[in-house]
């Protein structure tokens, strides 16, 4: 199935980079039709109990027991001073039961924070496999598989049920900032979960995705990813290379004003005093790009994937670097050159111009950027 | 090619020269090598036949070269490599793959430089522990990125107010200023603790501790619960392959080969180098060093004399007492040896096959541990303090010939054990080592079989090197690989007495460049250094 023979790791996982070489019909299966994604790498835990809910927001940057029976929430935890960690999705399965899926290991983490809480938290990491069903067509594949209504189920709800007549736990939730679901089973029934997703996605064109079309199209939705747009703070060497939530633009995902959690006082400090950084979507001014490949005699290119790793940012006027960007992509959606970046709030406005570091033939350069609202591309069918 | 070495029968010299250096380890050889690209007259003079003192290769059974003494390198500065142009004479070092543990039960933990890999492995034993590891390494590289100055420079003396000793000092307070209020926390810890207690902040199980705690006892005559230890465990983490933290190497044709380029990079500057020359004196007049006299007693005119010999060797044997203030004397003669390990090599026809892990495999490329908790390293010291070796010893074994085809016949391997503890000080008296030399190759060899049974049928060869063989052959008192411990109180300024940790002593013009001065033992090379570069200086 895995045409191009391209995998990478993903926490001690071979996961497909790209199924096909090229891979454009992967993602525009995503945007158009739907692309079927194998996320079982992720790390997850149950945590249970009668103190789960409180135990959970002890530890989360959000309050999580606001949430609803069923419903999903984006999320993410800090140290003590406020440093992120890690970011993740929580789903409240039951009153007292929850899953936590994250990027990294955490149980280490969460587990020095037991202490009081009647709780259990359980690594079923390698017991539940999970794939995303991610793109427009998602919904009508799924209707005729599951013993439930599919209409009913709204954005960043959960339900369980069956699937092809097989225990399942269905989320309305993705990494695409597309209409998508997000299916969980145990991990003996994911080879005939792949199977009869495949198979009745068929007329709705369904296609495998790897991971190459994931990373272009969580850029475009403006989500970051850890190890890439920020790293976790307890592996940080140096204070820079750590950031909080608020500079990263999950200031939405944070309850301040709430009993104690892991870095409270010093998410509230800067609330009051203000961030020094801010996180922005950068677009790339196309003409200025084209007019460095013609210095160079060479017709404008654009690259068919996402890159990470770091470009530096600087002033408009002046050469004072003022930022990083982390990592970008040509869209072919909203077909434009973006980046996800880190820049000092002064100049952090939408609208706001600034230069991004371009490499042509070997030279560098830099094109004017400009502050970009998140998500770059927002599609109505994503929440209805 | 010039040769690098000559026998000083063959070759008697008659001149006077700059610099005598009395022997031929790797920092004697750094030291030479130093001073002759200065433009320095240099002459070395080593005891043995070969070079390298502990940091030799021979050849010890046909086809079967051994890192006799020193088997690993990775503390080795990389600026002195660079300095000296080291590579172009010959400096190799393969990194090793991973550390491979196994444990009696059949169990066995192998760490490696895939994270995940390692992080499942670790996770087999426990979770939370895999997920520590990484951040221990985190806080490891930092201590050890604070410490690396000390390294790299003369040690401070806290007892001057000189005002360049009183800057050195500032910046040091500045770098620890620099570590953020946890680390200065931790470095604290780390100088007090011991390697299982500092472990402790960590990890909870047990087979993972028992491995990782052993960097903090190797060489010395302590156990991993003794405080103390935890520092040097971060002696241990400082090793450094190409700017990486924590990789430790093996030298090609063995650790030999070090002190081969070292020798080479000296002789190219200029510096001659006689062999089979030992030093039975250090000629003094006036209070000050003239030369030495060889065995035989032919004399060699020097202007300064500088001994990479350990202070017991150096002042006790070489000076004598007569010359040396008493304060001095009492000191060095409470600086601490007493050597606590030893080395089993051996030659065989097969690999060691692991019943825990069977066939071949990277785990046997890299170091494997015969570790497999904190109580069993424990009881293993608890047999040294009473005056017996090990019932049950610490092994750290690595294999050379899987990666360097050139130290073992095609097909056939060298296996080189260190073993510990093996006390210098049996309570029968060292001069009994002689009669125990086999007693403790079988224990090590029954210890290692418990883990590998095919072992006994594939040995050719065995060598067993004592504590009294290390002193008896290479001239470490009381065999302490480190020429003194490497415990804080032997360390920096300390070390080998206060207020003579800068490489000078008491007798003018006769200088110290072995591991006895700071920063102290492993195959570093920067005790060499640092003297050449003092005494160019004066």
């Amino acid at each position: 199935m895995c045409t191009s023979y391209r995998w990478t790791d993903w926490a001690g996982y071979y996961a497909v980079c790209s199924y096909n070489l090229p891979n454009d019909s992967e993602y525009y299966a995503i945007r158009h039709a739907a692309g079927l994604i194998d996320i079982t790498p992720l790390f997850k835990y149950e945590v249970s109990g009668t103190d789960s809910a409180a135990f959970l927001s002890r530890i989360m940057a959000r309050d999580i027991r606001k949430l609803d029976v069923g419903q999903a929430a984006y999320c993410c935890w800090c140290d003590d001073r406020g440093k992120i960690i890690d970011d993740g999705t929580v789903f409240r399965l039951d009153v007292n039961r929850f899953r936590v899926h994250s990027a990294e290991p955490v149980l280490a983490w969460f587990e020095q924070f037991k202490r009081g809480f009647t709780v259990t938290l359980e690594d079923i990491t390698e017991s539940i496999a999970a794939v995303a069903i991610q793109g427009p067509t998602s919904r009508d594949i799924l209707k005729p598989l599951v013993d439930f209504e599919l209409d009913s189920l709204a954005y960043y709800r959960l339900t369980a049920g069956k699937l092809a007549g097989m225990d399942a736990l269905i989320s309305r939730s993705g990494f695409t900032g597309d209409l998508g679901y997000e299916i969980w089973v145990e991990n003996a029934v994911a080879p005939p979960l792949w199977d009869a997703l495949m198979s009745a996605g068929k007329p709705y064109l369904l296609q495998p995705a790897g991971l190459d079309v994931l990373d272009i199209a969580r850029i475009e939705a403006g989500l970051i990813l850890n190890g890439v747009d920020f790293h976790n703070a307890l592996y940080c060497l140096i204070e820079s290379q750590k950031s909080t939530p608020f500079e990263l633009g999950l200031g939405w995902t944070i309850d301040l004003d709430r009993e104690a959690f892991s870095g409270q006082q010093a998410l509230t400090d800067e609330q009051a005093g203000g961030s020094r950084n801010a996180w922005v979507g950068l677009a790339l001014d196309w003409d200025e790009q084209e007019a460095l490949y013609v210095k160079h005699g060479l017709p404008v290119q654009v690259s068919t994937a996402a890159w990470r790793g770091g470009v530096p940012v600087y002033e408009i006027k002046g050469s004072r670097q003022i930022g990083k960007a982390t990592s970008g992509t040509w869209s072919p959606i909203v077909k434009k050159n973006l980046a996800l970046a880190s820049l000092e709030k002064a100049h952090a406005q939408p609208g706001t111009k600034v230069k991004i570091e371009y490499t042509v033939e070997y030279q560098r350069e830099t094109v004017t950027a400009v502050v970009t609202p998140m998500p770059f591309y927002n599609p109505e069918h994503k929440k209805s | 090619m010039t040769q690098v070495s000559q026998s000083f029968h063959s070759h008697i010299p008659t001149q006077t020269f700059d610099a005598v250096i009395v022997g031929a380890g790797h920092n004697g050889l750094v030291c030479a090598a130093y001073l002759a690209k200065a433009g320095k007259k240099v002459l070395v003079l080593e005891q043995r036949h070969i070079l390298g003192g502990a940091a030799a290769s021979d050849e010890v059974f046909p086809g079967f070269t051994f890192s006799v003494y020193s088997y690993v390198v990775s503390l080795f500065r990389p600026h002195i490599i660079r300095e000296l142009e080291l590579t172009r004479h010959g400096y190799r070092v393969i990194p090793l793959e991973c550390t491979f543990t196994p444990f009696p039960d059949g169990e066995s933990l192998t760490r490696c430089g895939d994270p995940q890999a390692t992080r499942r492995e670790i996770a087999r034993f426990s979770p939370k522990d895999a997920e520590m590891a990484p951040r221990f390494s985190i806080a490891m590289t930092k201590m050890a990125g604070f410490i690396k100055h000390l390294i790299d420079a003369p040690a401070p003396d806290p007892a001057s107010f000189k005002i360049g000793e009183i800057i050195k000092l500032l910046g040091l307070g500045r770098r620890f200023k620099d570590l953020d209020a946890d680390d200065r926390y931790l470095f604290t810890k780390l100088m007090t603790m011991s390697a299982t207690e500092f472990l402790d902040l960590w990890f909870e199980s047990d087979r993972l501790k028992g491995p990782m705690s052993v960097s903090g006892i190797i060489g010395t005559f302590l156990g991993v619960r003794s405080p103390g230890t935890a520092y040097v465990l971060l002696h241990h983490y400082m090793g450094e392959i190409d700017g990486a933290f924590r990789s430790w190497g093996l030298s090609k044709g063995g650790t030999g080969g070090v002190s081969l380029a070292c020798a080479r990079a000296a002789r190219s500057f200029g510096a001659e180098i006689l062999t089979e020359a030992p030093v039975e004196q250090i000629s003094i007049k006036n209070g000050r060093a003239t030369g030495v006299v060889v065995k035989g007693g032919h004399e060699i005119k020097s202007k300064t004399v500088i001994s990479a010999a350990d202070t017991h060797q150096t002042f006790f044997k070489m000076v004598g007492e007569p010359h040396l203030d008493s304060e001095f004397v009492r000191l060095l003669k409470r600086f601490k040896y007493r050597g606590s390990s030893a080395k089993v090599n051996l030659a065989v026809d097969r690999l060691p096959d692991f019943s825990c892990k069977p066939g071949e495999g990277p785990h046997l490329r890299g170091d494997i541990t015969i570790a497999p908790g904190v109580d069993y390293l424990e009881k293993a010291y608890d047999d040294a303090k009473y005056g017996e070796f090990s019932k049950k010893p610490f092994l750290d074994i690595v294999i050379p010939s899987l990666t360097d085809p050139s130290v073992a016949p095609p097909g056939k391997h060298v296996i080189s054990i260190f073993v510990q503890y093996a006390p210098y000080h049996l309570k029968e008296g060292a001069a009994q080592w002689p009669q125990k030399r086999e007693a403790l190759g079988d224990t090590v060899i029954d210890t290692l079989s418990e883990y590998c049974p095919n072992l006994k049928d594939s040995i050719l060869h065995r060598q067993v090197v004592t504590p009294w063989d290390l002193e008896q052959d290479v001239g470490l008192t009381e065999g302490n690989i480190f020429q003194g411990e490497l415990s804080l109180e032997q360390l920096g300024p300390f070390r080998p007495a206060a207020g003579w940790s800068r490489y000078r002593t008491p007798i003018n013009d006769l200088w110290l460049c072995g591991s006895c001065v700071h920063p102290g033992g492993g195959i570093m090379g920067a005790p060499g250094e640092l003297a050449a570069k003092a005494l160019l200086k004066s």
